[in-house]
């Protein structure tokens, strides 16, 4: 598989009804690389994310796959380059794994075209990366959480994309199944070279995955770039509205970010903290 | 890569060759178990439309009942066989798969068991079309169905609008759908009430569906239907599929949501209006034969193929038991809504406990 593909969007305004979400956009993803996008609730992410996967038309700009727009790209050609999963995909009810897996091959599929090998040999890859081959025979609303989001990642990987967009998959599981799925989407960048891009809510776990950081903030482009470039304590402020201190993660070196609220704060830090918001009211 | 070692076991590079086949026989199980099912229907349908055309008031042998198939004159035979049970056990199977054709179809695509044809209003848009193009307008044939198809797709147009908000949402949809229900169902009465001459037999075809008197005139239009819809449902077989995942994983998956439901929509509409002006709209067929249909075939591949030989072996069923167990004749829809009814109150109550889908 090659990582060469280019996914950039330009100029990209977004909205539903009259609202707009996401306005004039610049976003570049670097390939064969981990992205993940952050920012505060309902700044945009889950939009940009449907838009560069071609659910959402954008209201101006376009979204550019290889040089060719994806939203007059043919959806099964788009569909077996980039891949997505939603946030709350439905499981139809006693669906079982192998079934749930095996509508990956979709987009591989004509409409009399039969099932082969390849698809048996790629739904096998997929069970086998996410190690749910045991449960394969298994009903999917019998499993618990973190195995669910490891079928539904293996249906996305039976797709055989160069490209996965995640949205929020980490979200409703716990701190070691969230490290799972984390290591997980990282073996595959490693070992096929897949490009990822995912929204993410933990900051601190944001900036340990990935490659490339990009912050929004009300619909907008605040920063972007690695994760100690755009994980600072300026940015946590203007993007989430939160007073914090950065330091070093003593695990993974890379930027943690500790939240400085009203409470539970030791006299130094709630003095850096004060400091701080007098910098503010002084630079107003 | 090399200062990022993973903590956890790696994922393996190359998949297992006792997986690979694990998944072909996995696939090859619930397809062979698929075959299985269909085949076991099939033979069912073609048994009850044979004893259907055999016995009633008189038993005619399979002999006798060939011969007049193959359009050779018998006596006796020709007349009851040829022109009183074909027409009826023909339309029992047309009707009975296109109702559970249509209604797996709206049932798989709005992902909601309630969200069959017959519970959200488009089987009773095409009853009352035709309760008042014969009993008001006297009218017949073709023109009924014209009028059945219409009024259909609009109730199906009007449905969808008013639950239309930021895109569609199932349990709006449904609601909405079974208040229309209910208006239909008062204007057809109110236009049965008002025709004297009709007796209370006719009233029962529009009000629950019945087979009585079955005429080729009504069992004709109604099969061209079915040979001409079917393949338009069937080559969508595999996006519907896809899309009770969800409209954004189907999407995602290559789908043309919007296309495809468009599609869909039309031709499933078009198999129950012709289907309901022919035989009325035969109580909860549409509702039953989808989960039934899962039920045996297992919850992986397409239920519309299992879900038509359901509906048809239904009204088939219903129908003979309909004539022939009860002291009074009951028509097909009395019986088939005694069936539906307990199973409508079981799906309500389950949807109150958790959110179901199909």
């Amino acid at each position: 598989m090659t990582t060469s593909h280019s996914l950039v969007a330009e100029d990209l305004t977004l909205g539903y009804g009259d609202r707009v979400v996401v306005e004039s956009l610049d976003l570049f993803v670097p390939p064969g690389e981990i992205t993940v996008i952050v920012g505060a609730n309902a700044c945009g992410k889950s939009t940009l994310l449907r838009s560069l996967s071609r659910l959402l038309v954008p209201r101006e700009g376009r979204v550019v796959l290889d040089g060719r727009q994806v939203h007059r790209m043919p959806a099964k050609e788009l569909a077996r380059t980039l891949g997505l999963l939603p946030q709350s995909p439905v499981a139809p009810e006693g669906i079982t794994v192998l079934d749930l897996v095996g509508r990956g091959r979709h987009p591989h599929q004509g409409i009399f075209s039969r099932w082969n090998d390849s698809d048996d040999a790629a739904v096998a890859a997929a069970l086998e990366a996410t190690q749910t081959t045991d449960l394969a025979e298994r009903a999917v609303d019998e499993l618990s959480g973190g195995q669910r989001q490891r079928v539904w990642i293996a249906m996305a990987l039976a797709q055989q994309t160069d490209l996965l967009l995640l949205d929020e998959p980490t979200t409703f599981l716990d701190a070691s199944h969230q490290i799972e799925v984390l290591d997980l989407l990282t073996d595959l960048n490693h070992t096929r070279g897949t490009t990822i891009v995912m929204v993410l809510h933990d900051l601190n776990l944001a900036a340990r995955y990935a490659d490339h950081l990009i912050a929004l903030a009300d619909g907008r482009l605040h920063a972007s770039g690695t994760p100690a470039e755009v994980l600072t304590e300026d940015n946590v402020r203007t993007v989430f509205g939160l007073d914090s201190r950065i330091i070093e993660d003593p695990v993974s070196g890379s930027p943690l970010m500790l939240p400085i609220g009203r409470h539970h704060i030791r006299p130094q830090a709630g003095e850096a903290r004060a400091a701080a918001s007098a910098t503010r009211r002084a630079a107003r | 890569m090399s200062e990022r070692t993973d903590r956890h076991s790696s994922a393996p590079a190359v998949t297992r060759p006792s997986v690979v086949q694990a998944v072909a026989r996995g696939r090859r199980r619930s397809a062979s178990r698929r075959r299985l099912v269909v085949l076991i229907l099939a033979v069912l349908v073609v048994a009850g439309f044979a004893v259907t055309l055999m016995f009633g008031q008189t038993f005619y042998p399979p002999r006798d009942v060939v011969r007049v198939i193959l359009g050779e004159q018998v006596p006796g035979a020709s007349f009851t066989v040829g022109r009183l049970r074909l027409p009826r056990a023909v339309l029992a199977v047309v009707a009975g798969f296109s109702f559970g054709l249509a209604g797996v179809t709206f049932q798989t695509m709005l992902r909601n068991p309630l969200a069959s044809p017959d519970i959200i209003g488009i089987s009773w848009g095409a009853s009352a079309a035709a309760a008042i193009a014969i009993v008001s307008l006297s009218l017949g044939g073709t023109q009924v169905s014209i009028l059945a198809i219409v009024s259909a797709l609009a109730v199906a147009l009007l449905v969808y609008t008013l639950a239309f908000r930021d895109g569609v949402v199932g349990t709006r949809l449904i609601l909405i759908g079974i208040g229309i229900s209910a208006m239909l169902e008062s204007i057809t009465s109110y236009v049965l009430s008002r025709a004297a001459e009709w007796d209370l037999q006719e009233a029962l075809r529009w009000l629950t569906g019945s087979l009585n008197g079955t005429t080729w005139e009504q069992a004709l239009p109604a099969l061209v239907a079915l040979v001409v819809l079917t393949p338009v449902l069937l080559a969508k077989s595999r996006d519907l599929s896809a899309m009770r995942l969800g409209d954004d994983t189907a999407s995602a998956l290559g789908v043309r949501v919007e296309r495809t439901r468009v599609t869909v929509i039309v031709a499933a509409v078009g198999l129950i209006a012709f289907a309901t002006s022919a035989a009325g709209p035969i109580a909860f067929v549409a509702f039953l034969s989808g989960p039934i249909a899962a039920r045996l075939v297992g919850a992986g591949g397409s239920l519309l193929v299992p879900a038509g030989l359901v509906g048809a072996l239904l009204v088939l069923v219903a129908d003979f038991a309909g004539q022939f167990a009860f002291d009074v004749r009951y028509p097909v829809g009395v019986v088939t809504g005694v069936l539906g009814a307990p199973y409508l109150v079981y799906l309500i109550v389950r949807t109150h406990r958790a959110g179901g889908s199909l």
